[in-house]
């Protein structure tokens, strides 16, 4: 029954959280939609926390992604023990990386008085969740091994159990307590993002690529000026 | 030929006294909030001096504004292609530090203070912690302090400058300078605009002034390090960018904006001018030296029926050309050619100008009788305490020419009211410097009459922006009445 809440309920409870509240905050506060970036405040250490910590975790979760997306490839990969090391290897150097921004990115907010002073409830509760993410991640990249095939076989399955609306708990009841806490976590994590400045994740401006150098605004419509007369 | 019609701006520096007057109209308007503190959209910096913020103009450091690089114009901080490596940390964006940390003072513990023996003190405290700060710099740190080794030396257009020439402005008897205000130039190239991830920043196209849309922007910060001028800012608070406004809800209902309608010395001039703007791309790409020469032709006669055919099929009314007939923007630019671009060659097409400055008179005293060296005609223009070469850094991209033809002619017109008003300049020396500076007599008058004599209707020329009947063909004008201002219209908000 336990395991029926913590992994068919709690991951419709935060996905329709996110939705439902994504949507409305972008209609009613669109402009909330920000980075709120605090480099003007302290320029110094934002490079060594917002650097490696954004870099590495887009790596990660890039990671994950491919691992959901096409656990067979995955597992194919990982059949000769090489290209399963560089991949174990490499997910845990990224993974050290975005924790070492995180804590930078940290111990900047709270020694600097002028970043405290942007600092809100919402902040802390990232970097709390945001911690309790990292550290168990690597807590189980560290001790249990091989995540990058046991994660294709076990957890992709569940995770698109989920998605057909059939939720097959028994795949995550088996895992060891690191990995319920991460896949928890992760949960809250979707849960609050719509709450938080996380949201700036979804404005990327992706459209800046191909869109035209400069910007010009008119109050009327020229095209019809122009050409209609 | 892609004709617009741009507000744009003459400071006339050989009036500027340096009163900031203008600079408190505006904070008192705009940045007085929250995160706004420390910005002045509008400043008065002293020449030669560091600036504000400091150094603005190295942009080695900042890497503002454009660059020619394999025959096309690029951003030199960032573009489309390099804001992926930029978007977590942005390299050249200056800091708190570079500006200044606001402060006030706890004014409260004058009355409120325990009795004593000393009388008691308004601690200053910084306006973001709240906390004593010791102050250390400000908005006009370096004013007046125009020989000064520790700031004017920092000035970055010293740089390059030959060392007879640099220890010239600062000879303890023949020191000098000038002041120069700042607002953001409303550029026909804006790189803000052309950096910006979001797109938040945009110009007008019927006025060309430089918004910072409020919803759109996300804090990428590309727009900080982009513009040249450092005008724009970073609101610490709110998390978003924002910039001189150019009084635009002044501008709309035909009032000046409010730095231009407090100035004291009546410097600053307002006008429309046109533009080609197909040619835009070609002239930000011009040699240095062609570059003042280049934005000049890209400016159109709007008296030239030509022009003014293709103006009115572009959909610019024709009451925005007429006003254009009327600029005095385009007299000092276009006809007179007595006001430059402020560092063309950032390349972006800065549409505020400036007239150098003409150096105070060179004189020396001898038995206390004070004798004004004017050996030759255009000796003073010359050899002026603050030399061409640091002006044409400042105004002409480096093309000493441009300065000296702008300097002769304010010379020439000076002799010509001398020899009107005192008499003690013979007419055929007046007419001989008019004919060497490309001066009629026509002209000359008129730039007196521009310079010294124009009232307020005659310094500002503001174009009818016609912005209801815009506002109609979108929505209810009364419904927009009600709800239009600056702003945010939801309020700033923090998570």
């Amino acid at each position: 029954m336990n395991d029926f809440l913590l992994f068919a309920v709690v991951p419709y409870l935060a996905i329709s959280c996110f939705l439902l509240v994504t949507i409305q905050r972008y209609r009613q506060r669109a402009s909330s939609y920000s980075t709120l970036s605090s480099q003007f405040l302290e320029n110094k250490r934002h490079f060594w926390g917002s650097v490696p910590f954004h870099y590495g975790l887009m790596a990660v979760l890039a990671f994950h992604f491919v691992g959901v997306v096409f656990p067979k490839a995955v597992l194919s990969w990982n059949s000769a023990p090489l290209r399963l090391y560089i991949l174990e290897i490499s997910g845990l150097a990224l993974a050290l990386l975005s924790l070492v921004g995180l804590l930078n990115l940290i111990s900047r907010r709270l020694s600097s008085k002028k970043i405290r002073k942007v600092t809100t409830v919402g902040d802390l509760v990232v970097y709390l969740l945001l911690t309790v993410q990292i550290v168990s991640g690597i807590y189980v990249a560290v001790y249990s091994n091989w995540g990058s095939s046991w994660f294709a076989s076990n957890a992709s399955p569940w995770l698109w159990s989920l998605a057909r609306l059939d939720p097959q708990v028994q795949y995550m009841a088996a895992m060891p307590l690191a990995v319920k806490i991460h896949v928890i976590n992760a949960f809250l994590l979707i849960g609050f993002f719509p709450f938080t400045r996380l949201v700036h994740v979804l404005v990327v401006p992706n459209h800046y690529l191909w869109r035209r150098t400069q910007v010009v605004l008119w109050n009327y419509d020229r095209t019809k000026v122009r050409s209609g007369k | 030929m892609d004709v617009r019609s741009q507000v744009s701006m003459v400071f006339h520096l050989d009036k500027c006294i340096g009163c900031h007057t203008c600079s408190i109209a505006c904070k008192n308007i705009w940045t007085d909030r929250e995160g706004t503190e420390y910005m002045w959209w509008n400043n008065v910096e002293t020449k030669p001096g560091a600036g504000y913020p400091t150094r603005w103009e190295d942009q080695v450091n900042y890497k503002g504004g454009w660059e020619v690089h394999n025959g096309k114009l690029r951003l030199k901080s960032t573009g489309p292609g390099r804001v992926v490596f930029n978007m977590f940390h942005n390299p050249s964006m200056p800091s708190m530090e570079d500006y200044y940390e606001p402060w006030t003072y706890r004014f409260q513990d004058l009355f409120n203070g325990p009795e004593a023996e000393d009388q008691p003190t308004a601690m200053p405290v910084s306006m973001i912690t709240g906390e004593y700060l010791d102050i250390e710099s400000g908005p006009n740190w370096d004013d007046d302090l125009g020989g000064s080794p520790v700031y004017a030396e920092n000035d970055v257009n010293l740089e390059g400058l030959p060392a007879h020439v640099r220890q010239q402005m600062f000879e303890i008897q023949r020191l000098a300078f000038f002041y120069i205000p700042r607002i953001c130039n409303h550029c026909l190239n804006p790189a803000c605009v052309a950096s910006c991830p979001s797109g938040a920043l945009y110009k007008r196209g019927e006025d060309g002034i430089v918004l910072v849309n409020q919803k759109r922007c996300r804090a990428w910060r590309s727009c900080i390090s982009a513009c040249p001028y450092k005008k724009v800012y970073f609101n610490w608070s709110t998390g978003k960018s924002e910039k001189c406004i150019l009084c635009y809800p002044r501008v709309e209902t035909g009032q000046a904006p409010a730095c231009f309608h407090s100035c004291v010395g009546r410097i600053r001039y307002l006008g429309n001018l046109l533009y080609d703007a197909e040619k835009i791309p070609d002239v930000a790409k011009l040699d240095e030296y062609d570059l003042v020469d280049g934005f000049r032709n890209l400016i159109l006669d709007p008296n030239d029926p030509e022009v003014e055919a293709a103006a009115l099929e572009n959909g610019i009314p024709s009451s925005v050309v007429e006003s254009a007939k009327e600029s005095p923007v385009y007299r000092f630019v276009k006809q007179w050619k007595i006001a430059l671009p402020l560092h063309a060659e950032f390349r972006t097409l800065p549409m505020l100008f400036y007239v150098p400055p003409l150096s105070p008179v060179i004189s020396s005293s001898n038995d206390q009788a004070v004798r004004v060296e004017s050996d030759q005609l255009f000796s003073d223009v010359e050899r002026a305490r603050i030399p061409m070469e640091f002006l044409s850094k400042l105004f002409a991209a480096g093309n000493t020419g441009k300065v000296r033809y702008a300097l002769r002619k304010q010379y020439a017109v000076r002799l010509l009211r001398r020899h009107l008003t005192v008499g003690d300049v013979p007419e055929s020396l007046a007419k001989r410097a008019l004919a060497e500076a490309d001066c009629s007599v026509e002209e000359a008058d008129q730039i007196y009459r521009l310079t010294s004599l124009a009232n307020f209707d005659q310094r500002f020329i503001i174009p009818p922006s016609q912005r209801e009947q815009a506002i109609e063909a979108m929505r209810d004008p009364m419904k927009h009445k009600q709800e239009s201002g600056f702003g945010f219209r939801e309020a700033p908000f923090r998570v």
